[in-house]
């Protein structure tokens, strides 16, 4: 790992205080999907820097190639922070997001996505996007890791560019998986649950 | 050898922009002090190590934790103290302002504010609190800066940026929450820091006669910086290494506040019947409150020695000091309450709660420093 991705996510992790909470789930580098709330542009980068190093190593953020691609310093970012870009607005066949991803972890990496799409701005959780499903479906073997990501919107709101150093909490629960014969809808207000259970623990 | 260097960069005129050099390392008292408070800790630690042997049941795990708690809080805080004391001056402010820094984190953590605050917000942390510890850092002159800096200053200047954000919901709630913020974490904090500046009338502190072949007092750049001209039909009064360190004024106030607040638990829980306000804290008691002011009042007079005080100066200083503590608890504990937390440490899971520790040292500190010359005085 270089230095500047060690400073930048020491940097991350000073700057939201971060305290990390692992709930009946233990770090591991066996491949994982986190996924988490989405409040602020910070999200990736705190639960990418709370990780333990070894998983650091073998994590992808998945993040918003039409924002991440624009100017310098975000596309350094996107590439201290391994980032997986991808494109929202245009789809290619055989090259949809879900694919691009599988075809991006190959047998090593583990992801964080975000399944509400795009940053929330009310307090409730918005409705999962179905990518999460299709995700699992194709590679049943990915552990599905919950993550509850408290405070980050208020260190950087949505359309601020100025952080402010307040306190933030990342719950990190349980593993789940796609149950045989599942329905769309109803495991993604599964998983929809799953994190939003994280926030009273 | 390191104050003679300094004096050679203040002849130069050098430094003379910064305040005098302090005697800080060479006082004996402080260093008997330390030597104190390690002895009490570790044995402090060591009853806790007993206490955490006990087999369950026989005592209140509760009052344990708080126990282990407590003791951690002050291994920490007097290792700030003791390396801000070994470091100098500046250090010192450094490490108080962090903690600062870190208090009103926990504060403003704690209460909701909404994204209109943010630009506030930026200016609380980046701007005041930064600002108001360089100014403390550079002196007591600069006293009639960092004493309105943010009851003026910031205190007009937060609503307004909070206006231009345009979101009037629960508008005067917001401003006062985060200048309630800044008032407490901020700036009665920082008085913590300037109890380093403090002043005391010659009559109180140490003469000694200057070494040979130190340089007259007129020409005294310490003097020349402070603008204090000697009186020339006086014995010229030259601080020197061998004198009072104001460290010690410093490790008194933290020492009494803390040693107060514990008295105050511990006689709360001895014979603690009336509780002051039920609602906002069911653990304060009068008794506690009476038996914390009563056991200051000795530890004043224990520790008088390294103070400017007399022994019953020092134990009506220990006493009012006792009763500020108990102000600062009871004041956040009512704004915890009102928020529904127990704790600031258990807002965010595994932090330390920095705030809880050092409620009382913010409504103790700003006093302290105003009435530290009147207390001297009785002698």
């Amino acid at each position: 790992m270089s230095l500047t991705t060690q400073v930048l996510s020491m940097i991350a992790k000073l700057l939201c205080g971060s305290s990390v909470r692992w709930v009946e789930c233990q770090p591991e580098t066996c491949q994982r999907v986190y996924f988490a709330n989405h409040t602020s542009h910070l999200d990736a980068m705190i639960l990418w820097s709370s990780l333990p190093r070894q998983l650091r190593a073998v994590t992808r953020p998945v993040a918003a190639k039409d924002y991440w691609e624009k100017g310098i310093v975000r596309r350094y970012m996107a590439e201290t922070f391994n980032a997986l870009l991808i494109d929202r607005k245009k789809f290619k066949v055989h090259r949809s997001p879900v694919e691009l991803m599988i075809q991006a972890i190959g047998n090593k990496y583990s992801l964080i996505v975000f399944p509400e799409g795009g940053r929330n701005t009310e307090s409730e959780m918005g409705e999962f996007k179905s990518g999460l499903y299709y995700l699992s479906k194709k590679r049943p073997d990915l552990e599905l890791v919950p993550v509850y990501i408290d405070n980050v919107n208020r260190v950087l709101p949505r359309g601020e560019i100025i952080p402010v150093p307040l306190l933030s909490c990342i719950t990190i629960g349980p593993p789940m998986w796609l149950e045989n014969g599942e329905q769309k809808a109803a495991f993604l207000e599964r998983a929809r649950e799953a994190v939003q259970r994280l926030k009273e623990v | 050898m390191p104050v003679e260097v300094q004096s050679d960069l203040y002849r130069a005129g050098i430094l003379t922009i910064l305040p005098a050099p302090l005697p800080y390392r060479g006082d004996v008292r402080i260093m008997i002090l330390l030597g104190v408070i390690i002895a009490i800790l570790a044995i402090l630690y060591l009853v806790g190590r007993i206490l955490g042997r006990q087999p369950e049941g026989t005592i209140n795990p509760a009052i344990v934790r708080m126990f282990h708690q407590r003791v951690r809080a002050w291994w920490l805080m007097y290792s700030i103290l003791a390396a801000g004391f070994l470091l100098g001056r500046a250090p010192t402010v450094i490490l108080i302002g962090l903690i600062s820094f870190w208090a009103l984190r926990e504060f403003i953590t704690m209460t909701p504010t909404r994204r209109g605050d943010h630009r506030a917000l930026f200016w609380v942390f980046f701007v005041f609190t930064p600002v108001q510890f360089v100014l403390v850092g550079l002196g007591r002159d600069y006293y009639p800066a960092y004493s309105i800096m943010i009851p003026v200053f910031a205190s007009l200047l937060i609503p307004a940026r909070i206006s231009l954000a345009g979101d009037s919901k629960r508008f005067l709630e917001r401003y006062a929450k985060i200048h309630v913020g800044l008032l407490i974490c901020v700036y009665s904090l920082s008085y913590s820091a300037a109890v380093l500046d403090v002043q005391i009338e010659p009559a109180v502190a140490e003469t000694v006669v200057p070494s040979p072949g130190a340089e007259t007092p007129a020409e005294t750049p310490r003097e020349a910086a402070s603008g204090v001209r000697p009186d020339p039909n006086q014995t010229p009064i030259t601080i020197t290494a061998e004198a009072r360190s104001p460290a010690g004024l410093l490790f008194y106030l933290v020492l009494i506040v803390q040693l107060a607040d514990v008295f105050q638990y511990a006689w709360g829980q001895l014979l603690g019947k009336r509780v002051i306000a039920p609602n906002i804290n069911a653990s304060r008691t009068w008794e506690g409150l009476i038996g914390g002011v009563a056991t200051a009042a000795v530890c004043g007079v224990l520790f008088s020695w390294i103070t400017p005080f007399s022994w019953w100066g020092s134990s009506i200083m220990a006493m009012i000091l006792a009763v500020m503590g108990a102000a600062g608890g009871m004041t956040m504990s009512a704004i915890k309450r009102d928020r529904g937390v127990t704790d600031y440490g258990t807002l965010v899971q595994g932090h330390a709660g920095v705030l809880d520790r050092i409620d009382s040292l913010c409504f103790a500190a700003p006093i302290f420093y105003h009435l530290v010359p009147f207390i001297a005085r009785l002698q």
